[in-house]
């Protein structure tokens, strides 16, 4: 997030695009209604489905799953033609401008309204509450993401924000709200094939030095591979190792039978975790890790806040935390790590990473700090971008729409999106063993618009055969109104209806993230 | 003095405060105590339960000092024989219009209205007790009402409404058999609640209760460890409330701040029995024969190094690769990156960010 949380609830419009805040960040979803509710505040849900939030919407615009670049491109469109813009914040804080408004001009509100499907005249209503409030937050999650144009999506809603020069004031902001615990953090360590700690490129000789200095060891240039990418190496052969720390891509990444194949080929695979998971199932040696309850360290939220996770009760058996393991394995290996706790670590990544420099365990003791925090007297950052881009210049970018990699046919008429429920989380391994959560959760449930289901005769609670060009599952229906005629909606919390074994692992060419959100599927009663 | 200040008399000490503050408010800012049930920071003051009297000169009345606005030269005390009478009575009410019976109650040692009853030294209420008898709902497994014991102040229904905006929980009926839940009086279970569990971290008595927790540890024995929930991205504060070395219940802390002020999602509410699911794993295992069987760290160790020189050796570095952790935490991701790149010398290292 540019921006932090607390000021969702003192902005004046909030624009929620791709994002299902009440149910995948709750407590964030609380604030957005308070500023409702409580403050006044103007909200703009857009989402293919007709998630709880709408309730509380000042407009509801129901876009085309996929269609999102349209929709932004003509809100865009009516911002310049009636001159909402703020014409002195483009001209001093951004670039690009020109080459972008040349795009945008081609998508009328009846033009986006075609691809989009949405009332041109909302379009035009939602341009104008966005463009006319003192200050607004755009808030997104893997709606805008998981498509084959999730950057082209990330860096529209950018586009937006910066048109009405609301990046680097408070309460205004592009918010991505993450969906794990700890996922800026893993980002922010490093863990990516193309940057160490800090986003620092290993591409960069100087950056390069830097590590290979304080390491003591030789680093390669060549960027790595990213998930999917190292799941297809290990299809052909060319990944023989892979070691999983806390992960599930027996559940969670696209086209699962491809995935199981491509582990299967594996000379070696190490799965460390604290459940056996569908993926420790297929592992040669499996780790036994501490849970977050039974070890010190620190999570990065998605404020950027870095906060303390303390040690409450002991790990069962022989578990060990994970920074234990792989310090003993990397000893075992001839590279000793020999930290004498956590905090030891972070003293390191200080000294390595600009932007966590000032974080330290006794500061972190009494508050969270939010990076960057350049050094110990720091008082973090509430918001980013403040008076200059950290590039210099704000970057317009001139976008064009791109439907969706597999849009529905005949054999495949509907269109399938996916994401997560409220009392699920992520693959299930650890939400599922809640009794309480269980009752209300029990099982996947596959959303279908009653016009659908009348046509396919299926009638609420009955099971469904969902099915792909690489795979099928049966899940019980749930007829709503919720998804709009032609779209159903699964989660992907529930392995016996793997909802991956359907997705298509078609990636964005820059993000490399899978199109979790739109493919082709058919229906059948089962 | 700003033109928003103003000063007042409490207690016969002066003191400043602030256009639109309350009595209740100046009070506490200058430590004088005054008792509340119904109050509950961050919602409105609703004046319902009217142990906060005060006597203000001039005033007709006794009045509730978590609504009255302050006024330049108001005279106000706190512990008058009025004020202390009108305060008796209402808790002596509230006594026996409940099944307030400590002996078995959850609460017992943590209650609001056990710390009135004693605070005001009352031995027994002068009316009759009768309770309304109402069933206790234990018809789902995370949070239990006991409605004998609500005292109606409505912390519940403001949390629900104006804290979390679930818009679940209101007031059914009207007079002595007024109630508190959700639409159409139904359990929890059959109707709209997300379990947030708000409403329970709000109720000042034993009315709304964690299920699971029940019989677990009395309040007085329970350690609390404060910690980041481990579910989304939000990194909401919360306390494990410990006992015997297993986690009972979670509970929001409205002193953490940022980013959740004491507010939580049923995940990391009642999301926490996986840390003690005997499914845990408790020892290495490697694969042997196509099964996996129980090792020792050093065994499990040996054999992943072997194996992963061996592989190096054979066909280079970038033949390794490893996923981090979004689960994990900063200085674990931080072990786990230096280890593909130092140790194995490739920069094949990614994590779920994309999924």
């Amino acid at each position: 997030m540019t921006n932090s949380i607390d000021e969702i609830e003192f902005t004046d419009a909030i624009f929620a695009i791709g994002t299902n805040t009440t149910e995948n960040h709750p407590v964030i979803g609380a604030k957005v209604k308070r500023a409702v509710r409580q403050r006044g505040a103007k909200l703009i849900v857009a989402d293919p489905r007709e998630i709880d939030l709408v309730k509380y919407a000042t407009l509801y615009l129901r876009q085309k799953p996929g269609t999102d670049v349209a929709l932004l491109n003509g809100m865009m469109n009516v911002i310049i033609s009636e001159g909402l813009y703020d014409k002195e914040y483009v001209e001093n804080r951004t670039e690009g401008f020109e080459a972008m408004k040349k795009v945008v001009e081609k998508y009328t509100p009846k033009h986006a309204s075609k691809i989009t499907g949405i009332p041109a005249q909302d379009i035009i209503t939602a341009a104008r509450l966005y463009a006319k409030a003192r200050v607004a937050s755009i808030l997104y999650t893997m709606g805008i993401t998981q498509h084959t144009t999730g950057v082209d999506n990330v860096k529209s809603i950018a586009n937006l924000a910066m048109l009405c020069g609301y990046v680097g004031v408070e309460g205004g902001g592009v918010n991505p709200l993450r969906g794990q615990n700890n996922v800026q953090g893993a980002c922010d360590m490093g863990a990516l094939p193309v940057v160490f700690t800090g986003y620092q490129p290993v591409g960069s000789d100087e950056a390069r030095a830097k590590f290979e200095k304080a390491w003591g060891v030789t680093l390669p240039p060549k960027p790595g591979l990213t998930i999917v990418e190292t799941l297809n190496a290990a299809h052909e052969g060319k990944v023989k190792a892979l070691y999983v720390m806390g992960e599930n891509p027996m559940l969670s990444d696209p086209d699962l039978n491809h995935a199981k194949e491509a582990l299967e080929h594996l000379d070696l695979l190490v799965v460390q975790d604290i459940l056996l998971s569908e993926t420790a199932q297929l592992a040669h040696v499996v780790l036994p890790a501490a849970c977050f309850a039974e070890k010190e360290g620190t999570f990065s939220n998605t404020e950027r806040r870095v906060q303390m996770v303390r040690k409450a009760v002991k790990a069962p058996g022989q578990a060990k935390a994970d920074w234990e393991i792989i310090s003993e394995l990397s000893t075992k290996m001839g590279y000793p790590m020999n930290y004498a706790n956590p905090e030891a670590v972070m003293r390191e990544i200080n000294q390595l990473t600009p932007s966590y420099a000032g974080i330290t365990y006794a500061r972190l003791e009494k508050e969270g700090l939010q990076w960057p925090c350049p050094n110990a007297d720091h008082p973090g950052t509430k918001y980013l971008h403040i008076n200059r881009f950290s590039r210099g210049l704000g970057l317009f970018t001139a976008i064009e729409y791109i439907p969706p990699a597999e849009l529905p046919d005949k054999e495949y008429p509907f269109m399938m999106t996916t994401g997560r429920v409220l009392y699920q989380y992520h693959t299930g391994t650890m939400s599922r063993l809640s009794q309480g959560i269980t009752e209300r959760a029990p099982e996947s449930l596959v959303e279908i618009n009653p016009k659908d289901a009348k046509k396919l005769k299926v009638k609420e609670g009955q099971f469904v055969k969902v099915s792909s060009r690489r795979g099928s599952v049966q899940a019980k229906s749930t007829v709503t109104e919720r998804v709009p005629p032609g779209v159903i909606f699964m989660n992907f919390h529930f392995k016996e209806a793997a909802v991956n074994l359907l997705t298509n692992p078609a990636l964005d060419p820059i993000a490399k993230i899978p199109e979790y959100k739109v493919c082709a599927v058919k229906v059948e009663a089962a | 003095m700003g033109q928003n200040k103003l000063t007042l008399t409490i207690d016969g000490k002066q003191m400043e405060a602030t256009m639109g503050q309350t009595i209740l408010e100046v009070a506490r800012e200058n430590g004088i105590n005054i008792p509340t049930l119904c109050q509950y920071a961050k919602t409105t003051n609703v004046g319902a339960c009217r142990v906060c009297v005060v006597e203000v000169e001039g005033a007709r009345t006794l009045v509730a000092s978590c609504c009255m606005p302050v006024n330049q030269g108001m005279v106000i005390k706190t512990d008058t024989k009025a004020v202390r009478d009108a305060q008796r009575l209402i808790i002596e009410l509230l006594w026996s219009s409940g099944d307030h019976n400590c002996l078995t109650c959850e609460q017992n040692g943590n209650c609001e209205l056990q710390n009135l009853v004693y605070w005001l030294q009352l031995e027994k209420p002068r009316f009759p007790i009768s309770p309304p008898g109402y069933p206790i709902e234990r018809t789902n497994t995370m949070i239990e009402r006991d409605l004998n014991k609500c005292i109606l102040c409505g912390r519940c229904v403001r949390a629900c409404n104006e804290i979390q905006v679930n818009e679940v929980l209101d007031y059914a009926r009207r007079g002595s058999r007024s109630k508190v839940g959700p639409a159409f009086d139904t359990d929890y279970i059959d109707s709209e609640c997300f379990f947030c569990g708000e409403c329970v971290d709000s109720c000042p008595v034993g009315a709304i209760t964690f299920k699971q927790a029940r019989f677990q540890g009395r309040p007085w024995e329970l350690k609390k460890v404060r910690t980041t929930c481990t579910y989304c991205g939000v990194g909401c504060q919360m306390d494990l409330n410990l006992h015997d070395g297993k986690i009972v219940k979670v509970t929001g802390n409205r002193e953490y701040g940022q980013p959740n002020e004491g507010s939580l999602c049923v995940k990391g509410r009642f999301g926490m029995d996986f840390v003690h699911s005997p499914d845990r794993l408790k020892t290495p295992l490697i694969r042997k024969n196509g099964e996996l069987k129980e090792a020792t760290w050093d065994e499990a160790y040996s054999y992943i190094a072997e194996k992963l020189s061996v592989i190096k050796k054979a066909h280079g570095p970038d033949s390794i690769a490893g996923f981090s952790s979004a689960r994990a935490t900063n200085e674990e991701n931080y072990l786990f990156q230096k280890f593909l790149r130092a140790v194995i010398g490739t920069n094949n290292v990614d994590h779920c960010a994309r999924l």
